[in-house]
């Protein structure tokens, strides 16, 4: 399992990022990412990763904390945290607008 | 006299629909796969269109619909058409008479996962199983491609579902962020386990819905939301 802080997801270019995530899925790892992904993020995310399924990747898991306003008058969507794992080795149990619940097998 | 008159309104017309013409708005369908996508597509075209005209196929089998199909120039017209279901419409309700214009583009369901042992379970070859799944996955970025270029989207999500999927929250993310209009159609509200309720409490900032594509119940509504909306 990877944890990814905050600090080091922004210094990060957004492909940059996506790429950086996916691979660490490829490779088998859970990553957890605080401060989350964007939903425009997670969408490309999702386009990358059916460029990339195959027969020995079918694809991801993704959940998140949905994003929540804040900043001035309200106005900048903040993001919060996001799991992306294998799909082959994660499932989602239970997603509630703070709670992430999954199952995880080494298989 | 008369013939002049004519081609003077005629030409005003002509004018008129040249300068003022209203552009078709283009309203994706957009949901996880196996929600109904197809079968209302089917059923907005039946309705106003020709009843004898499919926008495509609808099976048990997830990623039927493996490529973005777009029907043009649909005219929703709520004063033109018969109440759908009798039992589930208020016949002493005002009827609506909105309309609309539009580009019905179906497109293939959004998944995070696309497994080609998930095809043989329905009886598929594995060549064929694996030649659906390459085309599943293009057909998903397909229809990621195409939010550049719609509208509109209605949301359609199976009400016997639970909704609070990270897919059905990324797209709803995404139109909030494009500022599109989104709609969401809880489907299936004919099946008993249907609990339209969920995706309210889930998705409380937006227009929910709940439909029947199959049995055609409360699309009257849907369309009168669609004409207000997507306007």
């Amino acid at each position: 399992m990877c944890l990814i802080s905050k600090d080091k997801m922004e210094s990060m270019a957004s492909t940059e990022k996506l790429r950086f995530v996916l691979d660490g899925v490829k490779s088998g790892n859970i990553v957890v990412l605080e401060g989350g992904l964007t939903a425009e993020e997670q969408m490309k995310l999702i386009e990358l990763t059916m460029i990339e399924v195959s027969d020995d990747f079918p694809g991801i898991e993704i959940s998140g904390y949905p994003s929540k306003r804040g900043g001035f008058f309200n106005m900048r969507r903040k993001t919060r945290l996001t799991v992306v794992g294998p799909a082959q080795k994660m499932k989602t149990i239970k997603k509630g607008k703070d709670l992430i619940s999954t199952i995880i097998s080494s298989s | 006299m008369m013939i002049r008159k004519r081609m003077r309104d005629g030409f005003s017309r002509w004018i008129m629909a040249l300068f003022f013409r209203k552009k078709a708005v283009k309203i994706g369908i957009y949901g996880p796969p196996n929600a109904g996508k197809t079968t209302l597509a089917n059923r907005i075209i039946h309705t106003f269109v020709d009843e004898n005209e499919d926008v495509g196929v609808s099976t048990e089998v997830p990623h039927e619909t493996r490529r973005v199909v777009r029907r043009g120039e649909v005219q929703i017209d709520l004063t033109a058409i018969p109440l759908q279901n009798p039992t589930t419409s208020n016949p002493n309700a005002k009827r609506n008479k909105a309309k609309l214009k539009l580009d019905v583009v179906d497109t293939p369901g959004l998944a995070t996962k696309i497994d080609f042992r998930d095809f043989m379970a329905y009886g598929l070859e594995e060549e064929e199983a694996k030649r659906r799944a390459k085309e599943a996955t293009e057909g998903v970025i397909e229809a990621i491609k195409w939010l550049d270029d719609i509208d509109g989207v209605l949301l359609l999500m199976d009400s016997t579902e639970d909704p609070y999927t990270q897919t059905n929250v990324v797209i709803i993310g995404n139109m909030e962020a494009r500022r599109i209009p989104v709609i969401i159609a809880a489907n299936k509200m004919d099946l008993p386990d249907s609990a339209p309720q969920r995706i309210k409490n889930a998705f409380p900032q937006h227009h929910v819905i709940p439909i029947s594509a199959l049995k055609g119940d409360n699309m009257e509504l849907l369309y009168g939301e669609m004409a207000k909306t997507f306007k």
